[in-house]
């Protein structure tokens, strides 16, 4: 080649790299910008819903106590959350509660104080203001409140107060009022349990419940807990990887034989090959979403739905990654072994097994910790296990505790799947 | 002569022995691992709302009804296929999307985290570690949360596909990173070169063929992930198959429709991310060659 070809190739070359260097990002660009507008990104500020993102954060960190009054009877309940599974029983409301025939006294600290009259209506007092009074007067609701900052809400059927202290609200029916406190209060026992409230080292002291010992009363009431159901949960997450351990051991035993049908050198007639690969294909191509939609229609929600879904689909998968470690086996060991005389079923055993094993094993594994991640999916969608839970608090948009709760399970089960495969993938592989 | 045989004999022995207490410790796992998925189907079947056996005959009742309900109506079926391909177009791009800007992030986290290349050695676990929080997290989780927070439509399936895409590519890029050669690395170094030059510079024309082979294999399941993520509310094809399937017996024409785009789809892109990576492998190959 002469010089000149030479300079030639180098600046085809070049141009080649320079198109391609700054091509490839304005082609990225583009469609980013196209994406912008497709999905309606300056829109977003007009759909988001930041007052939902406000409550969410706040119930993840913090619960609420609610004191609601009846205006018609005038009885009040205090309760966690305004559950009833977190209510009160008369009598033992905390102490910044204080009921009487002659109006509720609720002290929420710094001065805040406020008073529920018996028959409907509220006084609000604090430090630096005058002290803003609601009643009711005939159908509506009334207020000192002439000129209304924008944590007052007021209208004929409803008024409201939100400081940092707290919320308080009257409607006709009812004078209402949430406070806000840190922590998961319930998490460990509710409050008709008898250990609610108690200090460890009075677990490891005297019996507080005189019926049981405290440490299996304990658990039983833990267990038990109404609230955050404790037992169901671990049913839950132990649904869950059952569905995944199903599903990709299922799949691998079904997959395995039908691999040797898929790959070259073990099936040489074209037909029935062509017919395996496309069964696998088939198989991969309907995705889990379809799979679990079909399926749950026979065989309803639960975890036997959500282990089939992932046992078809990743038979495909499996079908077509052993297949293709097969057709990479080396042909020498099973020469050998043909030369002492070996059968083949022999041959199989003692040629092929040994050599696919490791692919097999850790594509397996692999299998087994995303399949983990697709089982609280398909859980979500069909109901089972812990993305059935999941979904199940989402609904109620108010049970964020719960919702971070959960996310935090799955977030740890799925990185305990992920080291229990790792470690079995080095016991495993190094072993064979 | 004799004490050879004896020893031979000996040692043939001490190998049988020993091949007999593996096969039968192979056996006794074997037996415990079927024994172990067996009492596993029967539990997840006696959790199940309709039982296995029961509702094995009605596998085809659903498949049989869309095709019973389609057949009358084929010729609308093309019609049906092309009114519903905006939101399949729309399913693709946010798998393109979280793709896109996932595998961006894991390119960035993977570097963090490698020996050798990371930008502060000293947070290689903290960064491992976000990346496996990412990894674990199932898209559904996120696009969930969003949902009520943005509100419906392809923006909280777009974050939450990407977030999950960079955990988990960061990893495999990170496992890319480890086998990259650093002597370009500390060549630019030498010349003075920032963090991002040495990076983008040194390592990234190295391991870009690997980038690309894994990213493509991820976007293939970003869009089974986009499809299902719609199905709970995220827009694209997922949500219109959701409205088609509560349109009810009778009328699962459309269902059908978008069973089949679909199906269409994750074979094309399957086959197309598995041509593309053995296309790369072979001139992989033909380049070591």
């Amino acid at each position: 080649m002469t010089d000149a070809a030479l300079y030639a190739e180098a600046d085809r070359l070049f141009a080649r790299k320079k198109l391609l260097a700054f091509g490839l990002p304005a082609v990225v660009l583009i469609y980013l910008a196209y994406i912008f507008f497709a999905f309606d990104i300056p829109g977003l500020a007009e759909r988001a819903r930041l007052d939902n993102a406000r409550t969410l954060l706040s119930d993840i960190w913090s619960y609420k106590t609610r004191v609601a009054q009846d205006n018609r009877t005038g009885t009040v309940e205090v309760a966690i959350e305004g559950e009833r599974k977190g209510e009160y029983a008369p009598g033992t409301e905390p102490d910044w509660v204080r009921i009487a025939g002659t109006g509720t006294r609720i002290d929420l600290g710094d001065g805040h104080i406020v008073s529920f009259a018996p028959t409907g209506g509220f006084t609000y007092a604090m430090p630096g203001r005058d002290p803003i009074v609601a009643r009711l007067d005939g159908r509506s609701v009334v207020s000192n409140v002439t000129d209304a900052p924008d944590w007052i809400s007021a209208s004929r059927t409803r008024f409201q107060v939100e400081t940092s202290h707290g919320r308080v609200s009257l409607t006709r029916n009812r004078t209402e009022l949430f406070r806000y406190f840190p922590g998961w209060e319930l998490f460990f026992f509710t409050l008709d349990s008898p250990y609610h409230g108690a200090s460890v080292s009075q677990l490891f002291g005297d019996r507080i419940d005189p019926a049981r010992a405290n440490l299996s009363g304990a658990w039983h009431d833990f267990w038990n807990n109404a609230m955050w159901r404790h037992s169901d949960v671990a049913w839950a997450l132990f649904e869950t990887v059952l569905m995944a351990f199903l599903g990709t051991f299922g799949a691998a035993f079904i997959a395995l034989p039908l691999a040797f049908l898929a790959a070259k050198n073990f099936t040489p007639l074209g037909a029935l090959r062509f017919g395996a690969r496309r069964c696998f294909d088939f198989l991969r191509g309907i995705d889990g979403l379809i799979w679990t939609i079909v399926l749950s229609r026979a065989f309803g929600p639960g975890p036997m739905t959500g282990a089939l879904a992932i046992l078809l689909t990743d038979t495909g998968s499996f079908g077509k990654l052993f297949s293709e470690a097969l057709e990479n086996v080396d042909g020498k060991q099973i020469e050998g072994l043909t030369s002492t005389g070996a059968r083949p079923v022999q041959r199989y055993r003692f040629g092929v097994i040994p050599q696919i094993i490791p692919v097999l094993v850790s594509q397996v594994l692999y299998y087994l910790e995303s399949n983990t991640r697709s089982a609280t999916i398909i859980g979500a969608i069909t109901g089972g296990g812990i993305g059935l839970l999941l979904t199940q608090a989402m609904i109620t948009q108010k049970d964020w505790e719960e919702v971070s709760y959960y996310i935090i399970l799955i977030v740890l089960m799925v990185m305990a799947m992920d080291s229990l495969s790792g470690w079995l993938r080095r016991k495993l592989i190094r072993g064979v | 002569m004799t004490d050879t045989s004896a020893d031979t004999a000996a040692i043939r022995d001490g190998y049988m022995q020993q091949a007999r207490r593996k096969r039968l410790y192979g056996g006794i796992i074997l037996l415990v691992f079927v024994a172990l998925m067996a009492s596993g189907f029967r539990l997840a079947d006696d959790r199940n709302a309709g039982g296995f056996w029961s509702g094995l005959p009605n596998v085809f009742d659903f498949p049989a009804d869309v095709i019973a309900d389609t057949w009358p109506k084929l010729n609308q079926l093309p019609g049906h296929m092309a009114y519903f391909f905006p939101a399949l177009m729309e399913t693709i791009n946010i798998a393109a999307v979280s793709t896109l800007i996932g595998a961006g992030f894991a390119m960035v986290l993977s570097m963090l985290s490698t020996r050798g290349l990371a930008r502060w050695p000293r947070l290689i676990p903290v960064f491992r570690r976000a990346m496996d929080i990412m990894r674990a997290v199932p898209e559904i989780v996120i696009a969930l949360v969003l949902i009520f927070v943005l509100g419906g439509g392809p923006m909280p399936a777009m974050i939450a596909i990407a977030f999950h895409t960079a955990g988990a590519l960061g990893k495999l890029f990170s496992e890319v990173n480890e086998n990259a050669d650093l002597k370009p690395v500390e060549g630019l170094q030498s010349v003075g070169a920032t963090w991002l030059q040495r990076m983008w510079l040194g390592v990234v024309p190295q391991v870009s063929p690997n980038y690309l082979s894994y990213a493509l294999l991820r976007f293939e399941i970003n869009i089974r992930a986009s499809a299902i993520l719609g199905f709970v509310g995220a827009g694209g094809i997922g949500y219109e198959l959701r409205n088609a399937m509560s349109w009810g017996k009778g009328r699962f024409d459309e269902a059908a429709a978008i069973f089949l785009l679909l199906f269409i789809t994750i074979v094309i892109f399957d086959q197309l991310s598995s041509h593309v990576r053995n296309l790369m492998i072979a001139k992989r190959e033909r380049g070591r060659a």
